[in-house]
């Protein structure tokens, strides 16, 4: 979700077998850059893999070009990182979200599992609750929020899509990028 | 797979291809890609042609994209409407596109429509329709403004108008009934939003705005948003909650150091 | 294109085919109910579509049946209107024995049942009935297919019903807010005045309408009081 100057980007934290729930506290954002995150759903395998591979690219990005990747670029790279494997696909949808290391400009987007990149100003969700999600954020979502404002939003968001949804929730995080800091916060969820 | 990236390889990769088949007969279910099941359309008039595009992109039954962008660029003469699997139709056209460029330097003439279309035909007959690409190919070259479709198998048409996508019935409807040689332009890019806007309505696959490519000798107008039929009406309250509503377990901040002038060590004492 | 995908080595009169019998086809659209303390509202849009196609921008299907009731269905149209039909006619029915209306939890259980008699072929129909009981108090009462039902103090049925519930669950029943009065299952009624569950229903409508390609055209309110029952229409997004 973009804010006034800040993005937040924000997951469940159940790890589960269709039905059977394996792990409660299974993390699906990573840190790429200082402001920078990608949220990976899907498949815990690949999540696991592709975490290894961004990172893995943004470091060499990084020491060959001597500059922080931009989360526009980073975007690009997961694209085609993904659109590589066309015809066996990652069972992962990734989220970026992230300001511009030089400009602070908000920037977030989805793809899908073979990289086809959804830019959007005001929200984007993956995963499964992602109907759940399209109603609330639809619903509560507004432009220009301040960072606590936009907090609020975005955990309130989740926290009711996954309440509908059985197969997601367990907890939840959320982490809140400014210019200046990022905030992470785990929330109080319903556990069933 | 091999452990190694290989940043030099090319083309797809079919590592996991084997696996995914098993994962789906043990019945996991691998989450559907964005289609646009859009609406496009192009027609040429008296001194160039127009393409038009709707700018839904769907996922199921759920719109994913309510602004995205289906006129891609192929070359500085040349743009290209996608319609299909999203991903397909922005790394074929992409793909195309650079290909133009490198003959376009090694030639040094401007490119021909013909030869993007030839490009794209035998790639996308290549890959047998598994590539899900329906494009509508516009450009003006040195003999003049070319239409033409090619289909996610290879096939392709030349015509002076043409829809494809799910809304190309509604779309064709209008030109049918509308469209005739050598129309001023202006006549021919409202007979196109007319056309994409009997999409947006009558299609559920298409919606949100139009956008319009205007292609002439030497000169492009990309009219990005060109009619905006849907714009959402002001919601009836703010969803705005107070801080602190939602019940957290634990914050932990990261402050990032960010050295400004103010900052800066003093020195003037 | 369809030329190439069928396979030429099979000629298409050769081979044995057996009609296969689907009588169910989904139509669209979404409804939505809130019971208040002395108030039902209920909403629907009124696009009827099937596949990429909208049959028509203008097909209710909410229907008034008495003045402190209101039936909501979404599925599959034909058994809807059954549904309405055969309700309608057994509500006349009683009125003809006891000369009295019919209540709205009178109706929920005769529904039920009406539902559960089709056990094995069921009617592919999700109903909202939504009124004010014998007290007065809004009551809404949400089915499935066949028959089991349930009262609540909001429901939302249909093709949208996953992106509207849980902002109805957020926004009606306070849920995950700290410092706010919940609304539990044994409290059936919402704690909002009428104006706000108006505004909740219509942001609600023009956000499904946003996401959910089958949901547009046009909003119907119902909103039943003591005083009977209006009807509001609103324009929704058409594309």
């Amino acid at each position: 979700m973009v804010g006034k100057n800040c993005v937040a980007i924000a997951s469940d934290t159940r790890l589960g077998a269709q039905a059977m729930t394996v792990d409660m506290n299974f993390p699906k954002i990573f840190p790429m850059t200082d402001h920078t995150m990608i949220g990976l759903a899907g498949l815990a395998t690949d999540v696991l893999t592709l975490r290894d591979q961004f990172k893995y690219k943004v470091k060499m990005y990084h020491l060959k070009e001597d500059r922080v990747m931009a989360p526009r670029t980073l975007a690009h790279v997961v694209s085609s990182t993904l659109y590589e494997k066309r015809f066996g696909p990652y069972f992962v949808e990734p989220i970026v979200a992230g300001l511009d290391p030089r400009t602070h400009e908000p920037f977030i987007c989805c793809t899908d599992t073979i990289g086809c990149i959804d830019f959007a100003k005001d929200f984007v969700v993956v995963g499964n609750a992602t109907e759940n999600l399209y109603g609330m954020c639809e619903g509560l979502w507004e432009p220009n929020l301040e960072p606590e404002d936009l907090f609020e939003t975005i955990s309130q968001a989740l926290l009711n899509a996954v309440d509908r949804n059985a197969l997601a929730g367990w907890g939840a995080v959320v982490h809140v990028i400014t210019p200046e800091r990022v905030i992470t916060r785990n929330l109080k969820a319903r556990c069933d | 797979m091999s452990a190694r990236i290989d940043q030099t390889a090319t083309g797809f990769d079919f590592g996991l291809a084997k696996r995914n088949a098993s994962l789906e007969a043990s019945g996991v279910k691998a989450p559907n890609a964005t289609k646009t099941g859009t609406t496009i359309v192009g027609l040429i008039f008296k001194d160039g042609l127009v393409l038009g595009a709707d700018t839904r992109a769907t996922a199921g039954s759920i719109v994913a994209d309510k602004n995205c962008e289906k006129i891609h660029y192929i070359a500085p003469n040349m743009y290209c409407c996608g319609a299909g699997t999203a991903a397909d139709t922005e790394y074929t056209t992409n793909m195309i596109s650079s290909q133009m460029a490198l003959h376009n330097m090694s030639t040094g003439r401007e490119s021909r429509v013909v030869t993007a279309m030839t490009l794209l035909k035998q790639y996308l007959f290549r890959y047998q329709g598994h590539i899900s690409a329906a494009l509508v190919l516009g450009g003006y070259d040195v003999t003049g403004p070319h239409l033409y479709t090619i289909y996610p198998h290879g096939s392709t048409d030349k015509l002076p108008y043409v829809t494809m996508g799910s809304g190309s019935l509604a779309a064709m409807s209008v030109f049918e009934s509308r469209w005739r040689p050598d129309m001023e332009r202006q006549e021919a890019i409202d007979m196109v939003k007319d056309a994409i806007e009997a999409g947006i309505f009558n299609d559920l696959g298409s919606g949100s705005n139009v956008d319009v490519c205007v292609i002439e000798k030497g000169k492009v107008d990309y009219l990005r948003n060109y009619a905006k039929p849907n714009e959402r009406v002001q919601k009836e309250q703010s969803y705005k909650f107070a801080r602190g509503t939602t019940a957290v377990i634990k914050t932990s901040i990261r402050d990032l150091v960010t050295v400004t002038e103010d900052t800066a060590m003093d020195i003037t004492a | 294109m369809d030329m190439l995908a069928t396979n030429p080595a099979v000629h298409p009169t050769s081979t044995a085919k057996q009609a296969a019998f689907s009588p169910y086809a989904d139509h669209g659209g979404t409804n939505l109910a809130i019971a208040g303390a002395d108030y039902c509202i209920l909403a629907s849009d009124t696009r009827q579509s099937s596949g990429y196609n909208i049959n028509t921008r203008f097909a209710p299907k909410t229907f008034k049946l008495s003045d402190k009731s209101v039936l909501a269905t979404a599925g599959c149209q034909p058994d809807c209107n059954m549904v309405v039909t055969r309700v309608k006619h057994s509500m006349k029915g009683y009125k003809y024995t006891h000369n009295k209306e019919m209540s709205t939890p009178a109706i929920a259980q005769m529904l039920s049942i009406m539902l559960y008699q089709k056990r094995f072929f069921p009617y592919y129909d999700f109903n909202i009935l939504g009124g004010l009981d014998e007290e007065g108090k809004g009551c809404v009462f949400c089915y499935d297919a066949v028959g089991s039902y349930e009262r609540v103090p909001c429901n939302a049925y249909g093709s949208a019903s996953a992106l509207i519930q849980p902002f109805l669950d957020n926004q009606v029943r306070n849920k995950n807010q700290q410092g706010k009065e919940k609304v539990t299952e044994f409290d059936p009624v919402a704690r909002l005045s009428i104006d706000e569950a108006m505004r909740i229903v219509k942001d609600a409508f023009t956000s499904a309408t946003e996401r959910d390609i089958y949901t547009g055209d046009f909003l119907q309110i119902f909103i039943v009081t003591s005083a009977g029952v209006e009807e509001q229409l609103h324009p929704l997004k058409r594309d």
